[in-house]
């Protein structure tokens, strides 16, 4: 039943699924078992790269969810995802112990540096797992939370919603990059040690997270999924439509935005702790504007309103990115606006919106 | 007041001078405690070479025979005399007075003297060179303190010639006709020997001959000089027939202030407290000094308390100052946001298109300020005058360009437009990168934008930020005009009321909005040559406006001109006057934060719009 509710003509959901969860097998495989001359065998490099690109995907995931589903245009994802990676920067921190340059056992290189002489509170906690996992939900959910009931009560929605987010993110990366504030200042948060007793350079390790970002982006799309076919998430469409008509009908609009924008939010946050890791860096760069602004362009690409065309849009202009960076890094910034204009402009459903017509246009 | 701001555009010089003041203001210190010292204890010249500058900090052994150092005083009564018969650029009518009794014999009387420098001991040197300090000679300033400095030669000729030998190179002037030398000359001299005691004498002798030079603004450095070292009795007697005889207003206030501060140590307490009821008047940092020494050690309840209320007196004009400071750098902050938003005002605010690429459009303008002065690079002042008109025609048709290809077709579809703006903003900057260079391009200011107008000691407002100010008031009213009284500005509101009547009314609706994006982008090159006179102009500045520039439309209201200007210079003054307490990044961030529950209690800005046209 719950199945039938959750996969019923969703073909593109289910190819993409099934994708995933082949990569989930043949990545590590093609890794760990192919010894290093055979033509399938994957380098290190580039399991951590596509295992990067799920962690984007899954940052895509949460921007469409709210931006397809219930209308709200939110330029400070990154925020989120930013808060997310510093509390899993700040437990790898924690786990590099007394192996730091300065070799206190308490605190981080760049504490004994601005001689601190002690952890600040808000650092207390962050050696145990368990704790930097529940804040890497906790703290973007929270500040979803105080964020979207301030913005959602008094209607602020559309453009001001969007031009505010930005403020937003752009408030955080200018906090951050203050050493006061106590994450590292502009270098952030670097030469990450273990992650779990498990070195982070290990290419076993590197796997690990592949299977574990693949994993939890499955996950969160079959969550998701769940949430859009609930009654719920016809409730958002409606408000996504004509929300007016909707408070009229009675429902609470801003509650249903609210808890859909928190639990957005706390998917960011995950995919930023899923990132880190991988990368072995966090630094205020992840609260630039032009990040969270990217980002929509994934959705926007893939398709706004589809949740796996958001997984796609994440992997098509990632993909490109890392092709043109590397062949022309002259154009790349031109591609990038060029796809802004042209997909506004012409694929107003983005990449998923091609194959729509395509299919519609057999079927008459 | 006025004289003292005039005074203090001295500043600059005065500060090179710094540390002669010191050595000048021990070395009186110095000549006075070596007066009573006993005769003959030991001889000048065997006095050991030290080589500290600051010899007054032991009781010095120096002993000058008696006869020199009364010179010193009584040199300084007979003054008028000899300064009057050589101050020939001074025409005030009580120096032509005395001119007639004394003119003849003190003419020559100073070459004589600069003559006689070589010979003798290092007493009869510093007796010749306390009378040249006293002649008033322009020339003496100079002559002293290259023989303070081991600068000052002689020829073996008969009569010897006197030679200054520049500071730096090897070339030099005859310090008496000051015509240029050369080099071969300047080597051919020697030096004219000078120890520690006469070398620190000589440096407040430098300062007594340029307190009587006949160049009102030497006096006044000279005496700012002066403010900064103790003041023995002599000097102060000497400040004494000064103050008689000067007549530039700002030079006497100076002086008068100088005399004051020394008085704040006589001996009876009549006379400190009249040095401080003097001294309230001045803003002048030293004049704190001492009067804050006053409080804390002056001997008489009565003058401490003067004191200390002429200290509070001062204080609060400061303050009152530091506010208008701060008032003004708000206000200048401000017209800065306005400039980069005013813009907006329009493409956001009136046509509703979330224009991302607004700070390219500042960037574009800036770079074309660039581009022209590179093309007429003799001109600066003409090259920003007509940057002004070209960055308003070049942002203008990009931005053109920008609504007819692109904006167009997303009427309507707010997000939309932004990402898609957003897009052609990221191109502009990479297109600047590839055509230009990624680095940042200089821009020259033309003399009349650098500088300040320094209004008194504690308050200087730049030039530039006054012009900037002016300007984005002078764009902003330009604007109002052009909304409210032109064919177009009527044309644009009402396709901006009600887009359907307006195009039944033969507006071609079309053709106006392309103007007004037009307008907007135009307007936003204009904030681009003023913007670039302040900040480096590279592919990247328009990002440091964007989001200021979405915030003071937002705040101040979408649609409503005015609503940009009061918001503008509201966060301007809120950013100003929060970051003397928290610092300017943190200030930032307070705004920010400010604005974004500013948005929460008024979601549609300070002056929302009013009518069915805010429903939309």
């Amino acid at each position: 039943m719950l199945t039938r509710r959750l996969f019923l003509s969703d073909w593109g959901g289910i190819t993409v699924l099934v994708l995933l969860l082949a990569m989930t097998v043949a990545v590590p495989y093609a890794n760990l078992a192919l010894p290093p001359e055979s033509p399938w065998h994957l380098s290190t490099y580039w399991v951590a790269l596509i295992g990067k690109f799920l962690t984007f995907a899954l940052l895509a995931l949460a921007i469409d969810l709210i931006w397809g589903y219930a209308g709200i245009l939110s330029l400070g994802h990154g925020a989120f995802f930013g808060l997310g990676g510093y509390a899993m920067g700040m437990y790898l921190t924690r786990q590099i112990g007394d192996r730091g340059v300065y070799g206190n056992p308490e605190l981080p290189d760049f504490m004994v540096f601005l001689s601190y002489d002690s952890l600040p509170w808000f650092w207390w906690g962050f050696d145990m797992f368990w704790f930097a996992m529940a804040m890497v939900v906790l703290v973007p959910g929270l500040l979803a939370l105080v964020f979207g009931w301030l913005a959602f009560r008094s209607r602020v929605g559309g453009v001001y919603f969007a031009i505010i987010t930005q403020a937003l993110v752009f408030a955080l990366m200018l906090a951050f990059f203050r050493n006061e504030m106590g994450f590292g200042g502009n270098n952030g948060l670097t030469d990450f040690k273990d992650i779990l007793g498990f070195s982070v350079q290990a290419r076993e390790t590197r796997v690990g997270l592949f299977v574990a970002s693949a994993v939890v982006l499955i996950l969160a799309y079959v969550a998701s999924r769940y949430i859009v076919t609930s009654r719920y998430g016809r409730v958002l469409i409606a408000l996504r439509d004509a929300e007016s008509r909707t408070r009229f009908a009675g429902y609470r609009v801003e509650h249903y935005k609210l808890w859909l924008f928190v639990f957005s939010a706390m998917l960011a946050g995950i995919a930023g702790a899923l990132y880190v890791p991988q990368v072995g860096i966090i630094n205020p760069g992840e609260f630039a504007p032009l990040r969270s602004i990217e980002a929509v362009l994934w959705v926007a690409v893939g398709g706004r309103g589809s949740l796996f065309g958001a997984i796609i849009g994440a992997f098509t202009v990632n993909g490109a990115k890392t092709w043109f960076t590397t062949a022309y890094p002259e154009a790349w910034l031109f591609a990038l606006g060029a796809l802004f204009v042209l997909v506004t402009l012409f694929l107003p459903r983005g990449l998923v919106g091609i194959f729509r017509r395509k299919r519609k246009g057999e079927g008459a | 007041m006025t004289s003292i701001a005039l005074v203090s555009r001295m500043l600059g010089p005065m500060l090179a001078a710094l540390l002669l003041l010191t050595a000048a203001s021990h070395a009186w210190a110095e000549a006075e405690a070596a007066t009573p010292a006993p005769e003959g204890a030991m001889p000048a010249e065997s006095m050991p070479e030290t080589t500290t500058d600051f010899p007054a900090v032991e009781p010095d052994p120096v002993p000058p025979p008696e006869p020199q150092e009364s010179v010193v005083a009584a040199e300084f009564d007979e003054l008028p005399a000899a300064a009057e018969g050589n101050a020939a650029g001074d025409g005030s009518e009580t120096l032509d007075e005395t001119l007639a009794d004394d003119a003849e014999p003190a003419a020559p009387n100073v070459e004589t003297l600069i003559r006689q420098l070589p010979e003798g001991s290092f007493n009869d040197r510093r007796a010749v060179a306390t009378q040249l300090a006293a002649s008033g000679d322009p020339r003496v300033p100079d002559i002293l303190s290259a023989l303070a400095e081991g600068r000052l030669l002689a020829t073996a000729d008969a009569p010897p010639r006197i030679l200054i030998r520049a500071a730096t190179g090897t070339g030099g002037s005859d310090a008496i006709s000051g015509e240029n030398v050369p080099a071969s000359v300047i080597s051919g001299g020697t030096r004219i020997p000078v120890h520690n005691p006469l070398r620190n004498a000589l440096r407040s002798l430098v300062a007594v001959a340029t307190i009587s030079a006949p160049d009102p603004e030497q006096r006044a450095s000279a005496l700012l000089r002066l403010m900064r070292g103790s003041i023995d009795s002599d000097l102060l007697a000497y400040l004494d027939t000064r103050v008689e005889r000067e007549a530039d207003p700002r030079v006497m206030d100076l002086l008068l202030t100088v005399r004051a501060l020394a008085r704040l140590n006589a001996d009876t307490p009549e006379e400190r407290l009249a040095a401080v009821a003097v001294l309230r008047g001045s803003l002048l940092n030293d004049v704190r000094v001492g009067l804050e020494a006053t409080v804390a050690r002056d001997a008489d309840p009565d003058v401490r308390e003067a004191a200390a209320e002429a200290l509070d007196s001062i204080q609060s004009r400061i303050e009152l100052y530091r506010f208008t400071e701060n008032l003004f750098f708000g206000l200048s902050a401000g017209s800065v946001l306005l400039l980069a938003a005013i813009g907006l005002a329009i493409t956001f605010g009136v046509m509703g298109v979330i224009n991302m690429a607004h700070g390219e459009l500042i960037m574009i303008g800036a770079y074309t300020t660039w581009f022209i002065q590179t093309l007429i690079p003799g001109a600066l002042s003409s090259s920003i005058l007509l940057a002004i008109p070209a960055a308003f025609v070049v942002a203008g048709l990009v931005g053109i360009a920008m609504e007819r290809g692109v904006i167009q077709f997303l009427y309507g579809r707010p997000l939309e437009t932004l990402l898609a703006t957003f897009g052609i903003s990221l191109i502009l900057q990479q297109a600047v990168r590839s055509l230009f260079s990624p680095l940042n391009r200089p821009v020259a200011s033309p003399d009349w934008l650098s500088g300040s107008l320094e209004v008194n000691p504690v308050l200087a407002l730049t030039w530039s930020r006054i012009y900037i100010l002016v300007f984005a008031i002078l764009v902003f009213v330009a604007l109002l005009l052009v909304m409210k009284k032109t064919s177009l500005g009527l044309k644009v509101r009402a396709v901006a009321q009600n887009r359907p009547m307006a195009r039944a009314l033969g507006v071609r609706t079309g053709w106006v909005d392309a103007l007004t994006f037009g307008l907007g982008a135009g307007i936003a090159g204009i904030a681009g040559v003023a913007l670039s006179q302040l900040t480096n102009v590279g592919p990247n500045m328009g990002q440091a406006y964007i989001i200021d520039s979405f915030m003071v439309v937002v705040f101040g209201g979408v649609g409503n001109l005015w609503g940009t200007f009061v918001g503008a210079m509201g966060l301007g003054m809120m950013t100003k006057f929060l970051e003397p307490h928290s610092g300017a990044v943190l200030a930032k961030i307070l705004v920010l934060i400010f604005i974004i529950l500013f948005i929460q209690r008024r979601p549609r800005g300070l002056f929302p719009k009013k009518g069915r046209a805010a429903e939309a």
